[in-house]
């Protein structure tokens, strides 16, 4: 059987043209257009070497804290949603009464927009009327009824909250996946040769579940690094530059009509993740490329 | 022993029903706000409505102009859906199917895309080049774009485990390449391709970054900005808010809980190998 002829090329065009255009050419005319001063207020568009860069990695402007609190952002919420969404996947792999519906609800907030999340959160997390608050001050706890969004010291940790709120169930119906996976022999085993509930699971849940643990783990990193739509539903930065993180950076600057400095971040981030990326991919592929 | 199993039995049960109330209360919060007056609405609590306000709907349709959002976002939704689902299964199938290293490496730099970060600043200067900024077929295409990636690696590994044998005895029979994929192939994805669809409808339909940059007119916008607008404009009336709310995610919710096998199917690919 001829291959070339019975699976044709221009099969793939389609799917080629449009992932070219819209979504190469861009990251790479990017990484071009940032040694550039390209900008709205005028036409021409010259050659400045590294001059965007330097001014991206200088210490007198904000754009190091962007990145550190990009950092930041990726590094808490990937942890916090690792081990939260472990405990629930354990425990969502018990016998307990409606198992299916505390799933569903459990996943709920994941399939919500994040912008949507973003303004109930607003919400609740309004100082006065507020319904965390509310609570807080109706248990006796006024003194913990803090500005959530508005104080910069505390305001990027609601954030993070928030976006762990919302990205938990998805984590969590992974890690139940990759528990329903392991083969239930090992446990009647275990249980025949008196194994605690804890042994078991570092003995043999966790052993097992690694391979899952990377993939969450990268997923969340990939997530946290690429992170706009939680922050600027919530706070869009502020206040001052206290949530800022590298896209809503990137959209300032665009809205400002500084499309260099805008670029220049990108590309940071589109080299970075390309690398990262490389080896995510090797990882997730390796069983199909390798057979 | 049998009375430690009982209690850690109803510990764990009551953990998990703590857990989901937790996860839920700020959804009922907004449902049960959207039923309530204007100052009823105003504290935001828990509390039901005194009287119920079915009207608050009608009022967020005409003021938050609902129709024209709703109308975009279903554009999109549909448009990309379509697209992106038929692109990546003919690409998935011409490129797992050919063994040669080209489509392997081919099928990598398509993977390659699940990571990209989209450089939106020159995006818009390649979407003003090819005259699509501020239109809707731009923001279909872009869309379908986008979920390629993903849509390629959910299929081709699906398409891998169908027998080459069903292609070879077709092409014997004379089947032209399309015929083969579309009255052969294309039936056997079914259950990959309702994956693909629900997943690219959802994001779709949650996505909003995308308008956010490429569409200058209000008129463009999908329900996820025209909500945020809203919010924007009337955020004193939180009862109409949370109505606006309720009716943006009510299609969402219902694809969820239709298509929710299928969602987590999709979701997990990749990340377990049994």
């Amino acid at each position: 059987m001829n291959e070339r002829k019975s699976y044709p090329m221009y099969f793939v065009f389609g799917a080629l043209i449009l992932y070219v255009v819209l979504c190469v050419i861009p990251g790479v005319i990017g990484v071009g257009y940032s040694f550039t001063d390209w900008s709205s207020y005028s036409d021409t568009i010259n050659f400045v070497g590294l001059d965007n860069f330097a001014t991206v990695f200088s210490p007198e402007e904000n754009y190091l804290r962007y990145l550190s609190n990009t950092m930041i952002f990726t590094v808490f919420t990937t942890f916090c949603k690792s081990i939260i969404g472990l405990a629930l996947a354990v425990l969502l792999t018990k016998k307990i009464k409606g198992l299916n519906i505390h799933r569903a609800i459990m996943y709920m907030p994941a399939v919500l927009s994040t912008l949507i999340v973003g303004m109930i959160f607003k919400s609740i997390l309004n100082p006065q009327s507020g319904l965390l608050n509310a609570f807080l001050r109706s248990a006796g706890l006024g003194s913990l009824a803090l500005k959530w969004l508005t104080d910069s010291k505390i305001a990027f940790w609601s954030v993070m909250f928030v976006d762990i709120w919302k990205g938990i169930g998805y984590i969590m119906t992974i890690f139940i996946a990759g528990i329903m996976a392991i083969s239930p022999v090992y446990y009647e085993a275990a249980e025949i040769d008196g194994a605690t509930s804890w042994q078991r699971f570092k003995s043999i849940t966790m052993p097992l579940l690694m391979p899952t643990v990377a993939v969450t783990t990268v997923l969340n990193v990939l997530y946290g690094l690429k992170v706009f739509d939680i922050v600027y539903a919530l706070t869009n930065g502020g206040p001052g530059y206290a949530t800022e993180v590298l896209y809503t950076g990137v959209y300032k600057e665009f809205s400002k009509g500084r499309y260099a400095v805008g670029t220049t971040l990108s590309s940071v981030m589109f080299i970075f993740m390309i690398i990262v990326g490389f080896f995510m991919i090797r990882m997730m592929t390796k069983e199909e490329v390798e057979e | 022993m049998k009375h430690r199993k009982l209690i850690s039995s109803i510990a764990i049960n009551a953990v998990a029903c703590i857990i989901s109330i937790i996860l839920l209360i700020p959804l009922l919060l907004i449902v049960v706000n959207s039923f309530k007056t204007s100052l009823a609405a105003s504290d935001m609590t828990l509390a039901l409505p005194k009287e119920w306000q079915f009207d608050n709907f009608k009022v967020v349709i005409e003021k938050g102009k609902l129709d024209t959002a709703f109308f975009n976002s279903l554009v999109y939704s549909v448009g990309s859906v379509a697209l992106c689902s038929m692109f990546a299964a003919m690409t998935s199938f011409v490129l797992s199917r050919r063994r040669n290293k080209s489509s392997k490496i081919l099928y990598l730099f398509f993977v390659l895309g699940i990571t990209m970060p989209i450089n939106f600043v020159s995006l818009m200067k390649v979407m003003q080049t090819i005259q699509l900024y501020n239109t809707r077929t731009g923001i279909i295409l872009l869309y379908a774009a986008l979920q390629i990636p993903f849509a390629i690696f959910l299929t081709y590994g699906f398409i891998s485990k169908i027998p080459r044998e069903i292609d070879e005895a077709a092409v014997i029979d004379g089947c032209s390449p399309l015929r083969l994929f579309f009255s052969i192939i294309f039936p056997l994805l079914k259950p990959v391709l309702v994956t693909v669809m629900v997943l690219t409808f959802l994001n779709t339909w949650n996505e909003f970054i995308l308008p956010l940059y490429f569409t200058g007119s209000t008129d463009k916008w999908p329900m996820t900005l025209a909500v945020y607008n809203f919010f924007g404009m009337y955020f004193k009336d939180w009862n109409l808010v949370c109505a606006d709310i309720v009716l943006t995610s009510l299609p969402v919710i219902l694809v969820y809980f239709l298509g929710q096998k299928y969602i987590v199917s999709g979701m997990t690919s990749g990340s377990v190998k049994g």
